[in-house]
């Protein structure tokens, strides 16, 4: 029995290697000759073009550079007018965090333009194509429905890594010029990083969007719940957070281990938020002086010498938030993976 | 003839609902098969389990000696598949279009080039390749379709619907170009169609496909042939007057199992069911008692099948 089975598995396997005809070499040859490139490859560029040529991207880039360059002009108003203290050090990170008042600083700009760049180019990437009917089409196209669905999501990302590291290059030749200081290694090296957390946020965004384009037929619902739970991370989280904040605070008398609890209480709830955790990071990472996140007690305290933490340290404080953040955008791929790779795709339906 | 699609008790179910339901087909390499049926017939679905786009609850395929369930990308890299109602992108141009089909299958940008040009002035639309898709009529875009299947020279391709929507010029022009390519190239062509006189010309064979199940299956000759040996054989004719002795001697024939009458402006008309062909004698008798101005006998068309076995409903039965 077993023999007979392993003989049907020869001959299966002599089926799919046997050999070509001369035409197909043919084809074959040629191919290499041209170096045709995989279909997912083939769909990455498609969507890359696609989405540089069109009007929304278009207007969110000017946008965002606009922005940036507002942000600039805020924070070198700032430091002309002495918002920073004698013998600061870091002075080139503060681009990036200082502000005059009138205009955000740039961090808040990335935090809060990131994931509208994101959902931007995420809420209509399945659902479009739906309805114009050529998804069909392509799935029927010898290649697996996973590469559609990673083609997507690569292209926007590398798009959105192309615009990221344009604009942080773009404040720092800006603070070059206006501030003439130039940035230590590990300055460069914090904006770096700053830059590649800021591409994991927006990607987070990117993949919920295409999980709802995914799951809804129409484009407009996808976009409003993308957008919604946008809104709802960063606007409403806080204000729920402060009604729990109510609920759980210990009274005045309450002891010492009833208040650690309370912080680690709210410190947890608020890990569910990414923009929250996206805003750790970037204070974490562009501001050294940050020593954590959580509560210090005076014991921790005394004697500790009042110094920035060296870039690993700084890494090492935000791993834990980096992880979850990457986790995330996991979960939203894998979601959004399983959805599509059971749905029944008819044309236009 | 060997068979390129083979379908063994395929089954798809929805729940509790039996979209195809057992069927068996054979389609033979090199012929045209219209797969004909009303809407929701399941044809559609049908397509879509045979490239593996979906996944079949019971029952075997065989594509090209392959099972979609296992080899579905190799199927589909020699199946050209154009869905109903097919989409473009329509910013880009008619080249663009085809030519991304093209790189999809593996073809350099060069070739695909090439290629593409070749087939669109083989559809005819030379004149517009450089345009944008948006710009298309129905027609064009579906003779593009044409194109966009062909690119990646399929060894079987399969039009869900491709004469929904275009003028009846466009429709003869359309299927006049998918038999010249099957003829020529050697390419199976398996078609869905709820118009069966559209495509009765250009399918070598048809199966009709109603409620997930298949009917019937062969040359339409033959299904008309199988029809006419079924039922009785109508003959209508119609006299100038109302002759009461007319009337009397048909209820005697023997071989007139039953008839219709109806009179209008003076016209008497007649629908009579027969056993056997009486026609001749039928109109003797017609001349012989009143003044005949017409006398047909009804063969079965493709109306008839088209309503026998899509309708479900038997017109023969109803007027009995």
């Amino acid at each position: 029995m077993s023999q007979q089975r392993s003989i049907m598995n020869i001959r299966h396997m002599l089926q799919r290697v046997k050999i070509k005809n001369p035409a197909e070499q043919k084809r074959a040859s040629e191919n290499m000759q041209h170096k045709a490139k995989s279909a997912f490859w083939v769909m990455v560029e498609k969507e890359f073009s696609d989405h540089i040529r069109s009007w929304r991207f278009t207007i969110l880039l000017a946008i965002i550079t606009l922005a940036c360059i507002g942000s600039i002009y805020s924070a070198i108003k700032a430091i002309q007018g002495g918002a920073l203290n004698e013998g600061a050090s870091f002075l080139f990170l503060s681009m990036f965090t200082l502000t005059d008042g009138t205009i955000p600083q740039f961090t808040q700009f990335v935090a809060f333009l990131g994931p509208l760049m994101g959902i931007v180019l995420g809420f209509d990437a399945v659902n479009a194509e739906r309805n114009k009917g050529t998804l069909s089409r392509i799935i029927s196209q010898p290649l697996y429905r996973d590469d559609f669905l990673k083609a997507k999501f690569t292209a926007s990302l590398l798009l959105i890594s192309v615009v990221m590291f344009a604009l942080g290059f773009l404040v720092m030749a800006l603070g070059l010029i206006f501030i003439g200081y130039p940035p230590t290694p590990e300055e460069f090296l914090r904006v770096l990083f700053f830059i590649i957390t800021s591409i994991v946020y927006i990607g987070f965004w990117l993949n919920l969007s295409i999980l709802c384009s995914v799951r809804f037929k129409q484009a407009a619902t996808s976009a409003l719940s993308t957008i919604s739970i946008w809104i709802f991370f960063t606007v409403f989280f806080s204000v729920i957070l402060s009604l729990i904040s109510g609920v759980l605070s210990p009274d005045q008398s309450g002891s010492s281990t009833d208040m650690m609890r309370y912080y680690n209480q709210m410190n947890m709830i608020t890990k569910f938020s990414p923009a929250e955790l996206f805003s750790d990071i970037t204070s974490i990472l562009l501001m050294p002086n940050i020593r954590t996140l959580g509560l210090l007690t005076v014991e921790q305290v005394t004697l500790a010498i009042e110094s920035p933490l060296a870039i690993g340290q700084s890494l090492l404080l935000v791993w834990p938030q980096i992880t979850v953040l990457v986790a995330l955008t996991f979960i939203g791929f894998a979601l959004s993976f399983y959805l599509f790779m059971r749905q029944e795709i008819r044309s236009r339906s | 003839m060997d068979a390129v699609i083979k379908l063994t008790n395929l089954t798809k179910q929805y729940g509790d609902y039996k979209a195809v339901d057992k069927l068996n087909l054979m389609i033979n390499k090199g012929e045209v098969f219209g797969l004909l049926g009303p809407n929701g017939a399941g044809k559609t679905t049908t397509i879509l389990m045979l490239l593996g786009l979906t996944e079949r609850s019971d029952g075997e395929i065989e594509v090209l000696g392959l099972d979609p369930k296992y080899d579905s990308l190799e199927i589909k890299s020699k199946v050209g598949y154009m869905p109903d109602d097919i989409g473009f992108y329509d910013e880009r141009t008619a080249t663009e279009n085809i030519v991304y089909t093209a790189m999809l299958n593996g073809m350099s940008h060069q070739q695909a080039k090439q290629l593409a040009e070749q087939l669109l002035n083989r559809v005819g639309l030379e004149a517009a390749a450089h345009k944008k898709v948006s710009t298309f009529s129905r027609g064009m875009r579906q003779r593009l379709g044409l194109a966009d299947v062909l690119i990646k020279q399929p060894k079987i391709i399969i039009l869900d619907e491709p004469t929904l929507g275009i003028d009846p010029e466009g429709v003869r022009e359309l299927l006049e170009l998918i038999t010249k390519l099957s003829k020529e190239e050697g390419i199976t062509v398996l078609l869905s169609s709820h118009h069966l006189q559209q495509v009765q010309k250009v399918c070598d064979r048809v199966g009709l496909f109603v409620k997930g199940k298949l009917l019937a299956c062969g040359q339409i000759t033959e299904l008309a042939n199988e029809l006419n040996d079924q039922e009785y054989i109508k003959i209508q004719l119609q006299l100038k007057q109302d002759s009461p002795a007319f009337n009397e001697q048909i209820s005697q024939l023997s071989y007139v199992k039953d008839y219709d009458f109806e009179q209008e402006d003076e016209v008497a008309s007649y629908t009579l069911y027969c056993n056997e062909d009486k026609t001749a004698e039928l109109a003797r008798l017609a001349i012989e008692q009143g003044e005949l101005i017409m006398i047909q006998r009804h063969t079965y068309g493709l109306d008839d099948i088209y309503h026998r076995y899509f309708a479900g409903g038997d017109t023969h039965e109803s007027t009995a």
